[in-house]
């Protein structure tokens, strides 16, 4: 086989089927459901859900993932926060000519394995080749087929005092990213928290039945989050900055390059706002969790009516929190 | 260090100090009849009472005034127009701080020039700019000298790099401002009524804490050199009010862990070495004698000045006040624009959208604080 990715692989003929025989084929198994064109689902009864995301992160490969991790992760959370049972995943991949064949089988085994781990089946994909200098090594578009059971999922019904819960720490995967392009002169040991959450998410509503919402938190990090769901729902809501849970490296990371953690990626995290009688257990069940451990309450709803987030600083002032205006970060997801 | 940098953000330790600063600031105001004044030289200093929610704390009873810190916000628009030309040429890399990237020029960004096809580069760690040169042989590599005395000395050792790699194809576009030439402009202008200074923590890791006695031998005024956790500006706060109650003046040293009295002499040392004092233009005020380091004659090969010649007209005249915001004469929010017209997304003068600027800070920070 070759060791590069050229125009060929892309033109539908020879080299395009060793590709998918050798590369896709090999990693996803061979499915029923690729003999035709389109592939036929089975859909337990309940409404569909149905989500896409594109993957463009550089550096492909970083430390506690890859784009491939990513592109199966973030869009299986994108459901299952939704409050839908992830079922069904399609990628779609435009890799540069001349990209290592060998970088595209690690990917593609990344893949799999998240798939895999979730429970969750890649039923469909297309690959593109573009010529060198029309993309940046590789980009992954996946779409997620899902299902909302019945009596389970977001209630929507905020109510004064409901509690905020974040599942971890926040800002792992922004640093983790920008650390290793290597273009910021630091080494900081921190590890993307890049994880499907839909285990945890669906522990968290088989025992609880609903919740008021779950969101992630991904691009433009926890704050940008709040303040979306703040003002899409007219509620105010207050976190206190000591109880915002953030790694000591993440912590200097920040420090240093003049980042907000509130801010940063986080490709692994889930915020639960929850009835203020609920907490509690919330916080026992996501502790039970893997990628829960470090679940913590940092604030709660403060009143309706007015949409806005406010962030409790350690000397008691309160100030507001906006959506990031124009900072420029680097490509993270 | 971590750990002892989170003590500073203690509640346990801050609010009792934010009790004791309120309480001598009352018994200042009893004293003198006005609120205590002081002002942040730094821009990172407004950035953190900012975001530490002190300023917010403290506004009934201190009069916090942000100063000329930042060092995007104090370039005077010309040079910051000529700036944004020198991407005009086909053969050249410009290389350059993030914070200038979204800085209003006369016409356009440098961000527009970027999208625009200009090859413009956002460095994190300056003598990354030599590596690049090295690496492009056939292009022009300028690197955009923009800073105060905490950044000067990284210029000096990136001539210094350049010159031992034999790289000929790099060079600095100076433009670095002194933090004493202006605060002596400011003191011998009068226009703001202060108590103190709170002096900046960066810029006295290099010049060292004697840096400051003329402040109080020649103007009679105070200082506190300070670090930028809660806890480390409530007690800077408490000693200048303290000092002004006493009615004496001097220099502390509140960041001690890490300013020494002669600063860092090697630093020192590669300064003089490679530069020497020149005129600058500040933005608001306009050229101050010797407010500036250039590069010395013998190093011309790697002063862009006076490789390229770029010619720029008279800035565009707009309505922003950012002049008179780093004079520390008015307020972000005394500014027409501020917040409407002038954005970070829409910026019409440096103080919006540079990560130290005072606009910036009260937008981020202040806006509607309750």
């Amino acid at each position: 086989m070759e060791t590069f990715i050229n125009l060929a692989h892309g033109d539908g003929g020879e080299l395009t089927h060793r590709l998918i025989r050798d590369v896709f084929v090999a990693a996803f198994g061979k499915k029923d459901t690729a003999l035709f064109d389109a592939a036929s689902l089975y859909i337990p009864t309940g409404n569909v859900a149905v989500t896409t995301d594109s993957f463009v992160i550089k550096p492909i490969f970083f430390p506690g993932g890859s784009i491939g991790n990513l592109a199966v992760a973030g869009t299986i959370n994108d459901l299952a926060v939704s409050g839908a049972r992830p079922l069904y995943l399609t990628c779609g991949f435009v890799i540069e000519e001349g990209f290592p064949i060998v970088d595209l089988k690690k990917i593609v085994i990344d893949m799999a394995n998240e798939a895999k781990k979730t429970g969750v089946t890649i039923v469909a994909g297309d690959t593109k080749v573009v010529e060198k200098g029309s993309a940046d090594g590789v980009y992954i578009n996946t779409t997620g087929i899902g299902v909302y059971e019945h009596n389970k999922g977001c209630s929507l019904a905020f109510e004064e005092g409901d509690a905020i819960i974040i599942s971890g720490t926040i800002g792992d995967h922004g640093i983790a990213v920008l650390t290793a392009r290597g273009d910021l002169g630091i080494t900081a040991p921190t590890l993307s928290d890049c994880a499907s959450l839909n285990g945890m998410i669906d522990s968290v509503l088989q025992q609880c039945g609903t919740v008021r919402i779950m969101r992630d938190p991904t691009r433009g990090g926890l704050a940008t989050t709040l303040v979306e769901i703040a003002e899409d729902f007219q509620i105010t809501m207050t976190i206190n900055e000591r109880l915002l849970p953030i790694k000591q490296e993440v912590h200097g990371a920040c420090d240093i390059l003049g980042f907000d953690p509130l801010y940063l990626a986080n490709e692994g995290k889930a915020i639960f706002i929850v009835a203020d009688s609920q907490k509690e257990k919330v916080i026992d069940i996501l502790k039970s969790c893997p990628e829960g451990k470090d679940a913590t309450i940092i604030g709660s709803i403060t009143s309706k009516g007015k949409g806005q987030l406010l962030l409790e600083t350690p000397i008691g002032s309160k100030r507001m929190l906006n959506r990031l205006s124009g900072t420029m970060f680097p490509r993270i997801c | 260090m971590l750990e002892i940098l989170k003590q500073s953000n203690d509640p346990g330790i801050c609010m009792p100090l934010v009790e004791a600063v309120l309480e001598k600031a009352k018994e200042f105001q009893k004293k003198f009849g006005r609120k205590p004044a002081f002002m942040e030289v730094c821009g990172s200093h407004t950035m953190a009472l900012a975001k530490t929610g002190v300023k917010q704390c403290l506004k009934a009873d201190v009069n916090l005034i942000s100063g000329p810190g930042c060092p995007v916000c104090v370039t005077d628009q010309k040079s910051i127009d000529a700036m944004i030309a020198l991407s005009d040429e086909d053969n050249r890399i410009i290389c350059t701080f993030g914070d200038m990237m979204r800085v209003p020029g006369s016409n356009k960004t440098l961000l527009d020039k970027k999208i625009a096809g200009s090859d413009i580069r956002v460095v994190y760690s300056p003598i990354d700019t030599v590596t690049i040169a090295e690496e492009n042989p056939d292009k022009e590599v300028i690197f955009l000298g923009v800073g105060f005395e905490t950044t000067i000395p990284i210029l000096t050792l990136m001539v210094g790099e350049a010159k031992k790699r034999g790289i000929s194809n790099f060079s600095i576009w100076m433009t670095t401002k002194l933090v004493e030439p202006v605060l002596r402009y400011l003191l011998e202008a009068g226009d703001v009524k202060l108590d103190g200074f709170i002096l900046p923590g960066h810029v006295s890791i290099v010049l060292g804490e004697s840096s400051y006695n003329y402040l109080v031998e020649e103007y009679n005024m105070s200082g506190s050199i300070t670090g930028f956790e809660t806890a480390e500006l409530l007690s800077t706060i408490y000693k200048l009010i303290d000092l002004a109650l006493q009615e004496k003046t001097a220099i502390e040293n509140n960041y001690s862990s890490v300013v020494s009295e002669s600063g860092n002499k090697v630093a020192k040392q590669w300064m003089e070495t490679y530069l020497t004092t020149c005129d600058e233009a500040w933005r608001g005020i306009g050229v101050i004698p010797n407010s500036g380091l250039d590069l010395k004659k013998e190093y011309d090969l790697y002063n862009a000045k006076k490789r390229f010649k770029v010619e720029v007209g008279e800035p565009r005249k707009t309505k922003c006040r950012c002049g008179e915001v780093i004079r520390g004469l008015i307020s972000p929010s005394e500014c027409h624009l501020f917040g409407k017209a002038c954005q970070p997304l829409n910026p019409i003068g440096p103080c919006m959208v540079s990560a130290e600027g005072s606009c910036a800070a009260y937008y981020q920070y202040m806006r509607e604080s309750l």
